[in-house]
């Protein structure tokens, strides 16, 4: 039986347990990209807008809102991977359910990884929506910034998922949030271009999947797309999903097969 | 029936391959978790159709014996086989086959009972049209079609014991796995998965089970083997092992305040051993009457005095010197 067959099975579950809880997450991803863009790209924007001077002369209605896009994939991906995965190890102990079945760590870390690529999926097509809304879009080119962040996703719930599998408990989640996920919500050229940071923080802002993430959706909503910078932030983003793909592997087989 | 025929499609050919051979064979079966060796080079058979239980104190390998069988846990040395396939490279064709009901329930809170059937007979592959009146059928079955479309969080511990039960049962098993079956349970909640468990017995599901409990050992073990420390320490019918690890009687003393540190004055020639334990003093006899009797006549008054059967309890505290559940 292929692994892929059987993955659909962990996924099936993760999908049944989200009908209970989805319409409180539809409210939420599409009042969120509201509020912010209503607070950033508009109230803000007013003031940014008539002080400086972006590339091309775009508004940063339009800088700021790809940024969210991408932004809010991380953090979403954060959310799903990390307490959801301990739980299902430590507390409610799903994963120890469908290990019992024929399903083995690798189908079931590739089933929950597919359920929580669908959860970014279908919250990047309604923030691309409201963003449109919003005027922020100027390129139809923007349509690919839902797979983008996908992967922006994938690259964060990966390695995150990694390491909910191996800890043991989860006071360090409240630690990466604050001091990973937080710094690179603000400081991943979200909000401003890294370009205006200290020179050594600018050099870290690069190695960033995050700054990858959001300057490859911005260029496609821009429409400002270079086929070799584009190339080269898909194939960063994709490395890092390889690299948390391999970690997480690993970790949970240390983890569930004892 | 609870029980669906067989498809001949798929079982003919194990079935008749596997009738020459136990049904799980384990052979020098090693786990060990870094130094320790927490089973100890054990060997078992399994027939088809038999009740087995692995009887022994927390920490004598039971689960891990039984984690190996379930092909979760990987063998560190020796050989297992389960329907002559080898966990290590069949895992998922052997579980397939397998039902499991762990020590701690893995049952979804936020699911409904009838949820948590059908998506774990979804993990077997099991097609979701089928699985719908399959989980009616074992909710039946298990006593809970009344609480179908409740969450499983409020239900008592009798009742998600019983659910674990109707779950590993989704996918028509050949074997089922129950470790510590009724442990936490209250003495009526427990009866009732016995009787369950009886039932399955009788349907020709191969029970397997790891207890402390000496009394379900007895109620559902055909045959049962004593672990202790890693290793096997005895192996018979629960009838067997009384007969040939102790007597037929046993009569437990007590003694309120201060008791003799050496019983030999009272009980020389009167019993065959004394097992003196921190709360009371076993005597071990073929008839306890004459024996209380006795030391009576010859003097010894204790507080109580209870004739007895002997027990598994008694097998294995003179197999190993401790009682059961410490």
């Amino acid at each position: 039986m292929s692994s892929l067959t059987l993955a659909l099975r962990p996924l099936e579950f993760f999908l049944t347990q989200y009908k209970r809880v989805w319409r409180g997450t539809a409210v939420s991803s599409v009042v969120t990209p509201v509020i912010y863009l209503l607070a950033l790209g508009v109230g803000l924007g007013v003031f940014v807008d008539r002080s400086t001077d972006l590339p091309n002369g775009v508004s940063y209605l339009e800088f700021v809102a790809p940024g969210l896009l991408a932004a809010t994939a991380m953090q979403l991906a954060m959310l799903e991977s990390s307490w959801p995965v301990l739980s299902a190890i430590k507390w409610d102990r799903q994963y120890h359910a469908m290990l019992a079945t024929p399903l083995r760590h690798g189908d079931i870390l590739l089933g929950h990884q597919t359920f929580v690529a669908a959860r970014v999926f279908m919250t990047a097509v309604v923030y691309l929506v409201v963003i449109t809304a919003f005027g922020a879009v100027a390129s139809p080119l923007g349509i690919l910034t839902i797979p983008v962040s996908v992967l922006v996703g994938l690259s964060f719930s990966l390695p995150i998922a990694a390491w909910a599998a191996h800890t043991q408990t989860e006071v360090s989640f409240v630690a990466i949030f604050r001091f990973v996920i937080l710094p690179m919500f603000l400081f991943s050229g979200t909000f401003f271009p890294i370009s205006k940071l200290p020179a050594p923080l600018e050099a870290i802002a690069y190695l960033t999947p995050l700054w990858h993430g959001v300057t490859l959706c911005r260029d496609l909503t821009l429409g400002d797309l270079q086929l070799r910078s584009g190339l080269l932030h898909l194939g960063y983003l994709l490395m890092c999903c390889a690299i948390g793909l391999a970690l997480a592997r690993m970790t949970y087989r240390k983890r569930l097969v004892v | 029936m609870l029980h669906r025929g067989r498809s001949a499609t798929t079982n003919v050919g194990a079935v008749a391959g596997e009738n020459r051979h136990p049904l799980i064979e384990a052979r020098g079966l090693v786990k060990r978790f870094g130094e320790l060796a927490a089973v100890d080079a054990i060997d078992f058979d399994l027939q088809r159709g038999e009740a087995f239980g692995f009887l022994g104190p927390n920490g004598a390998g039971k689960t891990s014996t039984m984690r190996m069988i379930g092909c979760v846990s990987p063998v560190t040395d020796g050989s297992l086989r389960v329907f002559g396939l080898d966990p290590a490279r069949d895992g998922v064709k052997i579980r397939g086959r397998l039902g499991v009901v762990p020590q701690q329930d893995t049952l979804d809170m936020e699911l409904t009972v009838r949820e948590n059937i059908v998506i774990y007979g979804r993990y077997f592959g099991l097609p979701r049209k089928e699985l719908g009146a399959r989980a009616d059928e074992l909710l039946e079955f298990v006593e809970l079609t009344e609480r179908a479309n409740d969450k499983v969080e409020p239900l008592s511990g009798g009742m998600k014991r019983r659910l674990t039960i109707a779950r590993s049962l989704v996918n028509d098993p050949e074997v089922m796995l129950l470790d510590e079956p009724t442990t936490g349970l209250d003495p009526q909640a427990r009866h009732v998965v016995w009787d369950r468990l009886y039932r399955l017995k009788r349907q020709g599901v191969t029970l397997v089970l790891t207890t402390h409990y000496m009394d379900e050992a007895e109620q559902l073990c055909d045959r049962l083997v004593v672990m202790d420390k890693g290793k096997i320490v005895a192996e018979g019918s629960p009838r067997q092992l009384i007969e040939r690890y102790s007597t037929r009687e046993v009569v437990e003393l007590r003694f309120d305040d201060s008791r003799p540190d050496d019983f030999s004055y009272w009980t020389d020639g009167l019993v065959s051993r004394v097992e003196s334990l921190p709360d009371r003093v076993l005597l071990y006899t073929d008839d306890g009457d004459a024996a209380s009797h006795g030391i009576h006549e010859r003097g010894l008054v204790p507080d109580s005095i209870l004739v007895r059967r002997s027990t598994l309890e008694d097998v294995f505290l003179h197999l190993t010197g401790r009682s059961l559940i410490e």
